[in-house]
């Protein structure tokens, strides 16, 4: 077992990619996730890998798009206004079916908004933010420790599925330290014949493309890529259940606001108000079975999230309406503080109670 | 028992390194510990401040909205937190830079004049650590045990001889008597 | 005996391209290039958005397709990737000189070492003929009907004289494909930054001058007549920056 080590959630991050055999990063400067640049900055020349600080997002996702298209392990990282510069080029990564693993540490917006954490971007990583039909995996830590598990599990996913594992966090969680543990990865083997490495003059020539101008063929290709993206679904989805067993209330919650829930629902539960949490981990695949399960004696959800209202709507298709879900919130930077959340459980216990 | 802490002063007052000492030494005392400091503009020239929690329990949020500890490194800092300290909770003052008293009278209160003993002693730039000396012995659950430990922890190997400095700015609050 | 055949770097395939275009010469000679080194098995081709947006189906290297004026940036994703390849992106001037004017600019000054194919034609020809950043003044397109009028949408751009103002890159050569003589002259440009990326000396890019007689609205022939009355003056041929060569002719 390795020594726990008090780190960073962003260098976190970045010591956990190398470890999983990541060299090659690119990267903007923008806050709050200035440290996995200046942490790869440091240390990629000490390693035979390559750190470069690109002219814009936009070309640090296709440096990106590059390395990946050779087959060899790449990340980017930035926050909400430098992904949505990305999203083309998150939209082509699928489009080719290529590995690559992507960084968001959250801040407020629209537009440049603020510097201060946000989970507004959770429909941009979802649903798209890119154009076309695609997926990524969305991979929501709720610890530094987590970070870095969720790094090198994202890098394995990407690989597995040849998609963009995605890690949503925000700023507290790119800026709080915790004990970390960081042992030895083991870095996989993945089939990557595809990839760009010279035919040698000994094969066909290998093609990175997204382009299709045959309709029945684009559709073949999107209807393959959705097989593998059922696949994610079946056997990726990743949450945890938190006193859920007798619960009533259910919250719902990831990164940071998971945290301050947790608080209230400690709280609530001295109280005698059963009241549990399901935290999703992967934010997609959602966890959709164990959320219509909990509505079988959840009599109401609260959905505790860091912008209007968007993950909410996942819980409802989730457990199909049958339950009313709250939504507890604060925006542009502010974070639900646990006193807010725990009314609001006291809320939904008087009014679960009365109904 | 959870030990909310929050220090807040000036940027460059070594808030954050404070910080770190406290959670480096949680951690190698088996406790749970997290860090969370402010970030952004706020850092250069207006308040900064950093929320440390060390406890036995997981800890839920990292940020500390009621601590039980706040160290005050400058009025700003006072007035701003002085209100969200949990009643019977202890406020550590820095008595050179903060003139007002503390007018809660639900909270303990140690005026330490830090900068004044940081300035006498010749560690002109440790009064936060002679403000962590005093918490420490103030706390009930803590003590200056593993202090050194720590210390080898938080400082940068290219600055490990200040150690010697930050050990005795240490001790010289831990010794601190009003 | 054989006196002629397609480059061993060109699929063979029937290629896209209009009647009388000339990107098939210009395929052409970058195969050629290609096969002369003896590189066809390192080399990794990036292909554009625009007319050589199918140039992955041509090239028989690995090839990979890339976003709009992206290009350059994911040469420079390949080549970090693996130094021992030899990469080269092959763009037009709505691809390199509008959208990936910063990836341009960027990869030139960090001396990037690979070889970009800039094929200007003044307009964009895959979407229909619309006006170019190298469109002529007074150049009449779909999007320019009354001719550009620079003080309405400003100048074209010029590329190697912009780069070549730059202290990164190695070789910027601007030739033209309308005669015999051009195209030799092209070749050798094309060839020669190749080598430069062998021998590790960084960023080169030769500037073609190229036909469009479907958007243009010409002949071929007439094209070609076109090109050289009235791209070859505003776009001077030659050699814009040849860092070697300047660093010898300094030391003798």
């Amino acid at each position: 077992m390795s020594e726990k080590v008090l780190m960073k959630g962003n260098e976190a991050i970045a010591e956990a990619a190398i470890r999983a055999g990541c060299r090659h990063y690119f990267g903007y400067p923008i806050t709050p996730q200035t440290e996995v640049a200046a942490y790869m900055a440091k240390r990629m020349p000490k390693i035979g890998g390559c750190f470069l600080q690109a002219e814009s997002e936009i070309a640090a996702i296709n440096m990106v798009y590059g390395v990946a298209s050779a087959g060899k392990r790449v990340m980017t990282s930035s926050s909400s206004p430098g992904i949505s510069l990305k999203s083309e080029g998150l939209s082509y990564l699928a489009g080719s079916d290529l590995p690559a693993f992507v960084v968001n540490v959250q801040r407020g917006g629209p537009g440049l908004g603020g510097i201060q954490p946000s989970q507004s971007d959770y429909f941009q990583s979802t649903k798209g933010g890119g154009h076309g039909d695609y997926r990524m995996i969305v991979l929501a830590p709720a610890s530094v420790q987590e970070m870095a598990s969720l790094t090198i599990k994202g890098f394995d996913l990407a690989d597995k599925y040849r998609m963009t594992a995605m890690i949503l966090a925000d700023g507290t969680m790119g800026q709080m330290m915790e004990p970390v543990e960081l042992g030895d990865v083991e870095v996989k083997d993945y089939d990557k014949s595809w990839a760009v490495t010279g035919t040698k003059c000994a094969r066909p020539h290998n093609i990175v493309n997204s382009l299709f101008l045959e309709p029945e063929e684009l559709e073949k290709n999107n209807f393959a890529r959705y097989e593998r993206y059922k696949a994610v679904e079946e056997n990726e989805v990743l949450f945890e259940s938190y006193l859920m067993d007798d619960a009533e209330i259910c919250v719902v919650a990831f990164g940071i606001s998971a945290r301050v829930s947790k608080n209230a629902i400690n709280e609530a539960r001295k109280q005698g108000i059963k009241v549990g949490m399901i935290r999703p981990i992967t934010l997609w695949p959602f966890p959709k079975a164990p959320l219509l399960a909990a509505a079988g004696h959840c009599h109401t959800f609260l959905s505790v999230e860091m912008n209007m209202g968007q993950m909410i709507e996942d819980i409802e298709l989730a457990i199909r309406c049958k339950r009313p879900v709250r939504l507890v919130n604060r925006v542009g930077g502010m974070i639900p503080s646990p006193e807010q959340v725990l009314l609001a459980i006291q809320d939904a216990d008087k009014g679960g109670k009365a109904s | 028992m959870m030990n909310q802490i929050l220090i807040a002063g000036f940027g460059g007052q070594g808030v954050l390194f404070a910080g770190k000492f406290l959670a480096y030494k949680g951690l190698i005392e088996g406790k749970q510990v997290s860090w969370l400091p402010s970030y952004g503009p706020e850092m250069r020239g207006g308040t900064a401040n950093c929320s440390v929690i060390v406890g036995d329990e997981p800890i839920g949020s990292p940020i500390v909205n009621a601590p039980n500890t706040l160290v005050a490194m400058n009025l700003p800092s006072l007035q701003k937190y002085e209100n969200a300290v949990v009643p019977g909770g202890l406020i550590l003052v820095d008595s050179t830079l903060i003139a007002e008293q503390v007018r809660r009278t639900d909270v303990r209160v140690c005026y330490v004049p830090a900068t004044k003993l940081a300035n006498d002693s010749g560690f002109a730039t440790l009064a936060n650590m002679i403000l962590m000396g005093k918490l420490l012995k103030e706390s009930e659950d803590m003590s200056f045990e593993h202090t050194e430990d720590a210390l080898k922890k938080v400082i940068p190997a290219r600055k490990i001889d200040l150690l010697g400095v930050n050990l005795k700015a240490l001790e010289t609050g831990f010794a601190y008597a009003e | 005996m054989i006196v002629f055949q397609k480059p061993k770097s060109l699929c063979d395939v029937p290629l896209h391209y209009c009647p009388g275009c000339t990107h098939g010469i210009i395929h052409r000679l970058v195969a050629e290039a290609i096969d002369e080194l003896g590189i066809e098995g390192e080399t990794i081709g990036v292909a554009p958005v625009g007319c050589a947006v199918m140039a992955y189906n041509y090239f028989a290297c690995d090839m990979v397709e890339a976003a709009h004026g992206r290009a350059p940036a994911v040469a420079t994703g390949l080549k970090r990737a693996d130094p021992s390849k030899i990469v080269f992106s092959y763009q037009g001037d709505g691809d390199l000189a509008s959208i990936g004017t910063a990836e341009t600019v960027h990869s030139a000054t960090r001396n990037e070492n690979i070889t970009v194919i800039f094929v200007n034609n003044a307009i964009y020809g895959m979407t229909g003929g619309q006006m170019a950043p190298t469109t002529l003044p007074g150049q009449v397109t779909q999007t320019s009907p009354y001719g550009r009028d620079v003080n309405h949408c400003g100048y074209p751009v010029k590329i190697s004289e912009m780069l070549s103002q730059l202290e990164g890159p190695e070789y910027i050569e601007r030739v033209a494909v309308n005669n015999v003589k051009n195209i030799r002259n092209a070749k050798k440009a094309i060839k020669k930054a190749f080598q430069n990326q062998i021998d590790g000396k960084g960023f080169s890019l030769i500037e073609v001058i190229s036909s469009c007689p479907t958007n243009w609205g010409l002949s071929p022939e007439k094209a070609l007549q076109w090109l050289e009355e009235n791209m070859i003056p505003y776009y001077p041929l030659g050699v814009y920056k040849d860092r070697s060569a300047e660093k010898e002719a300094a030391e003798a």
